[in-house]
């Protein structure tokens, strides 16, 4: 989860031991408890921290502010770092290499913190690695609605019913993911398309502490899933692969996807306030995910249909690219194809299907250039990409081609959508 | 009257705007307040343009707000940590009870007092530093002393918020009265003690933002877990703020530690005097600068046996420090607790009634907390080859309250006779001549980039920004 971009390398937040004055501000601050401490040190989990930079600014001292590349297999263990006197070097190029790591895939997982800071316009292509995260923007768009967040934290959490859960893929099929549906009752809990929420699985981990809250991009339109009822829904897929492709029992999925309905859950939240559908009827979206990525998709095209159903609505087109390894793993696939083509734009893409070549969403967003192009140049749309880490990269640089080859200047074009909130990366 | 927009003007998550008689109260506490910073707050700044860290709300977007704003002009805000409608009341004879919203009657004295003391040493440490901007040993170094006074002027809003809002008259009598003492006057001096020394120069004041502004994380910290549900919220956010204050300590002892050790090794000698002559502290002198305010500050934790402490803890007023993530019963009746006290001539522990010893249990947690950072400075001089240690005096050096009171004892715990104090004291305090010589040192050095000769520049700049970064602009 920590800035994965490619299978196995991760950029691992760390704190510096040497400057950190032990205040506990971060800890305190973390809207997902990701932070840790003994008598000795402050810590970050590997895998709980998604770099949402909420602690970077409190710390007083600057320690906080510290990535390293590691192998993903190799990440620095709550153990490990709660003895650590100094910061680890970093890792060279040939360490990397000894893990498996590619120099490129290392080069690519930069720190969020120095992406923000870094100028985009200044990295000229092919002299500098491509870093698609400095592209993402940072604001909501002009038109979002106000989103609230981190109403309820992990001391301070509140709990859910579950009133819905199916497999919204095919039986029987790899990538199980489950379409679940969780009611709040009279708790206050509002949300918009585009945020996230964090579920807090039951029982212990290992060191006998209470597990960390996973986070779970909302599924449903913000007036919910039924509309008018307090609930919402989530697309959980059962993790039983590693990023690396070891077997492993994910434990907040496979706990979420195996829930009943009638169950509580603990939840926390709301998380996100810049990944937020624009609100203007001129608007245009085009959204680009893999396999649960299409949660966020899913939320504001149902947010769209239902503006459209009450004729409150007119143009603003929706483009949706949409990738998974087969037609069965993918989400949502049947209540897709009902949508009517003019309200919404479907391009599928299958990196698994039996006697077909491999198709990724960069490649059919290649195909659809003309399109894109038109859209690119038009200060109405905006771009959403979710998915898994390693899609990022791929997509942001066929933006770029997409760009550069209609003879856009893509340094202004890419920072323009940057600043105005047009272009938002969710990938973990 | 007023026409200031206090929604605006006063970041506030209390509802201000729509409370008529807490606003009113606030427009007749705020010009004085005003007059006050004018009068005893930082010497000469008034026209400054500082980069200022504001809180405009208590969420990790909101609370660290960084700008150039005039400290005058500083959005000092109201500012309470979400609440929680159900909390319960985790210690004390009211364990399991709710958590009260507002004073209740028999427990209003206490409280107010706890208030009060805990606003008071807020104003009396800008009193203190008042001076200091006029010898700050570079730029960064003058923004950070400014952060520090515009943060303790938004922790005396805080309590003043407290009295005015649930004190009534009281309270606005109270809150006049912090800015009536004024810190080391003779008349009407601050309520506790080290709020009256003085903070002469800046390695004092990096020992005093490291050892005494971790006093105030602990008390905080303990009334953070108080029945009073406002007071426990606003401490808690006081506590993040804090946080700053001692870094500033911590760093800034580090970075003299630094210096001296390289003009130790650039000289190749231990000479104290040949290290003064090239302008740096020696380490004789910082030691006893430490063995000062060390033993200063944890008199300030009180009486070693308290009564009112046990009544603070089982009445629900004050909590110990992380009450919560303790494993006992939270009641604490019937358990004992260590503390020491001289029998013939001898250091000895006793066991009391842990009830009674709370304000020593804090004091203990206290000096946990400060030792381990000791080592982090010893860290400094190990990675720089230099053989010193500073170490941290006994508990029982040179206390002015509490059983220890008086007593002569050296910092290594060893009871002396007058004779041997009187002989021996010079090295183990600081001495007029060491004060003279670090005055000597305290020029004023404001070019972005340039550090005075005794101290390193800081591992980094303040919000990620350079280290030679124009923080404060002299208009
Ligand atoms: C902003 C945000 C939104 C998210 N939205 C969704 C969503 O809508 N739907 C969804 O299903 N997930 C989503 N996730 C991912 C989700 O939070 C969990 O990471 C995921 O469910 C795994 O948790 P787990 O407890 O099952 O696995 P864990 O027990 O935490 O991990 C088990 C092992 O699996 C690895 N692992 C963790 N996540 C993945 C993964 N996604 N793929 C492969 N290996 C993994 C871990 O590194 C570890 O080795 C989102 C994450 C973020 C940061
Ligand atoms: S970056 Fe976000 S998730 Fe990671 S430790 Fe900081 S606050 Fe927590
Ligand atoms: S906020 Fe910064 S200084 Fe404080 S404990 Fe966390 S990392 Fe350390």
């Amino acid at each position: 989860m920590n800035m994965v971009v490619e299978a196995g390398v991760i950029k691992q937040h760390l704190i510096d031991p040497e400057i950190c004055i032990r205040c506990n501000t971060c800890e305190a601050t973390c809207p997902i408890g990701a932070i840790t401490h003994d008598d000795n040190n402050y810590v970050v989990r590997a895998d709980v921290c998604n770099g949402c930079m909420a602690c970077i600014s409190p710390c007083p001292t600057g320690s906080i502010d510290n990535w390293r590349t590691v192998p993903m297999a190799r990440a620095y263990s709550i153990e490990e770092q709660l003895t650590w006197e100094e910061l680890p070097a970093e890792l060279t190029t040939e360490q990397l290499a000894g893990e498996g790591v590619s120099p490129s895939a290392a080069e690519a997982v930069e720190a969020p913190a120095t992406a923000a800071t870094q100028s985009a316009a200044t990295a000229e292509p092919g002299t500098v690695p491509f870093n698609s995260s400095a592209f993402g923007a940072t604001m909501p768009p002009w038109s979002a609605a106000h989103a609230y967040t981190n109403l309820f934290s992990p001391k301070k959490a509140t709990s859910a019913t579950v009133v819905g859960n199916f497999n919204c893929t095919e039986a029987g099929f790899d990538s199980q993911t489950h379409h679940v549906v969780l009611d709040f009752g009279t708790m206050p809990f509002p949300v918009l398309e585009g945020q996230s929420i964090g579920i807090v699985p039951p029982g212990t981990d290992a060191m006998g502490r209470a597990h960390q809250p996973r986070q779970y991009s909302v599924a449903s339109a913000r007036n919910g899933e039924r509309p008018g009822y307090n609930n919402l829904s989530l697309t959980v897929k059962r993790v039983t692969e590693d990023h690396v492709g070891n077997a492993v029992q994910g434990i907040a999925s496979n706990y979420v996807c195996d829930l009943k309905v009638g169950d509580k859950v603990t939840v926390v939240g709301p998380f996100g306030s810049t990944f937020l559908m624009p609100n203007h009827p001129r608007s245009h979206i085009v959204m680009i995910c893999t396999g649960t990525g299409s949660a966020p998709m899913r939320a504001m095209t149902e947010w769209r249909r239902r503006l459209r159903k009450s004729g409150k609505f007119e143009g603003g087109k929706l483009l949706l690219f949409f990738g998974a390894r087969t037609q069965q793993e993918l989400p949502y696939f049947g209540p897709l194809q009902s949508l009517p083509k003019d309200f919404i734009d479907i391009n599928f893409a299958f990196s698994r299907t039996p006697n077909q070549p491999k198709r990724y969403v960069q490649d059919l967003m290649r195909e659809r250039a003309a399109d894109l192009v038109a859209l690119l140049k038009d200060e109405q749309s905006h771009f959403f990409v979710c998915g898994l880490k390693s899609m990022e990269e791929g997509v942001v640089l066929a933006l770029r081609d997409v760009a550069q080859e209609a003879g856009l200047d893509w340094e202004t074009v890419g920072a323009g959508l940057k600043r105005e909130g047009r272009l938002h990366l969710e990938t973990y | 009257m007023s026409t200031v927009n206090y929604s605006e003007k006063i970041p506030n998550n209390v509802n201000l705007g729509e409370d008529r008689t807490l606003q009113r109260a606030l427009e007749g506490w705020q010009p004085n307040f005003i007059n006050w910073w004018d009068d005893v707050g930082p010497d000469g700044s008034t026209d400054h343009d500082v980069y200022l860290r504001t809180a405009v709300s208590v969420d990790p977007q909101g609370w660290a707000q960084f700008g150039h704003v005039k400290m005058r002009d500083y959005r000092w805000g109201i500012f309470l940590n979400p609440g929680d409608a159900n909390r319960e009341i985790h210690f004390g004879d009211h364990k399991g009870e709710k958590a009260w919203q507002d004073v209740p009657g028999e427990h209003r004295a206490n409280l107010k007092r706890i208030i009060v003391t805990q606003g008071d040493t807020e104003p009396a440490s800008v009193e203190q530093q008042r001076h200091l901007g006029l010898t700050a040993p570079s730029m960064y170094d003058l923004r950070n002393l400014y952060q520090i006074n515009v943060e303790e002027g938004r922790h005396l809003w805080a309590m003043v918020y407290l009295l005015h809002k649930h004190f009534g008259r009281d309270g606005r009598e109270e809150a006049e009265a912090l800015l009536q003492r004024t810190s080391g006057d003779v008349d009407n001096p601050r309520i506790l003690g080290a709020f009256n020394e003085k903070t002469p120069d800046w390695l004092a004041f990096f020992m005093f933002t490291y050892f005494t502004d971790r006093d105030g994380k602990f008390q905080l910290s303990a009334l953070a877990e108080s029945a009073f549900d406002p007071l426990a919220r606003t401490t808690k956010f006081m506590l993040t703020e804090e946080a700053h204050h001692m870094f500033v300590g911590e760093s800034g002892v580090s970075r003299v530690l630094s210096r001296t050790a390289a003009v130790m090794n650039e000289l190749k000698t231990e000479d104290a005097g040949l290290i003064r002559a090239a302008g740096a502290i020696d380490l004789g002198t910082i030691q006893r600068y430490l063995n000062f305010h060390y033993s200063v500050t944890i008199d300030l934790f009180g009486a070693d046996q308290s009564s009112n402490a046990a009544i603070f803890y089982s009445s629900g007023l004050k909590g110990r420090y992380e009450e919560g993530k303790r494993g006992d019963d939270h009641i604490l009746k019937g358990q004992t607790y260590k503390i020491l006290e001289v029998q013939n001539g001898q250091l000895q522990e006793k066991d009391v009634p842990m009830l009674n010893a709370l304000n020593e249990v804090l004091r203990d947690d206290f000096i946990k907390d400060s030792v381990a950072g000791v080592g982090r400075w010893n860290k400094v001089l190990e990675k720089a080859g230099i053989p010193t240690r500073l170490v941290v005096p006994h508990k029982a050096f040179n206390r002015q309250i509490g059983a220890l009171a008086g007593i002569k004892m050296s910092p290594l715990g060893v009871v002396v006779n007058e004779v041997e104090w009187a002989a021996k004291k010079n090295e183990w305090l600081p001495t007029p001549g060491d004060f003279a010589f670090v005055a000597s040192l305290m020029g004023r050095v404001v070019d972005p980039g340039k550090f005075a000769g005794w101290i390193a520049p800081p591992v980094m700049g303040v919000n990620r920004q350079p280290v030679d970064f124009e923080y404060v602009r002299f208009n």
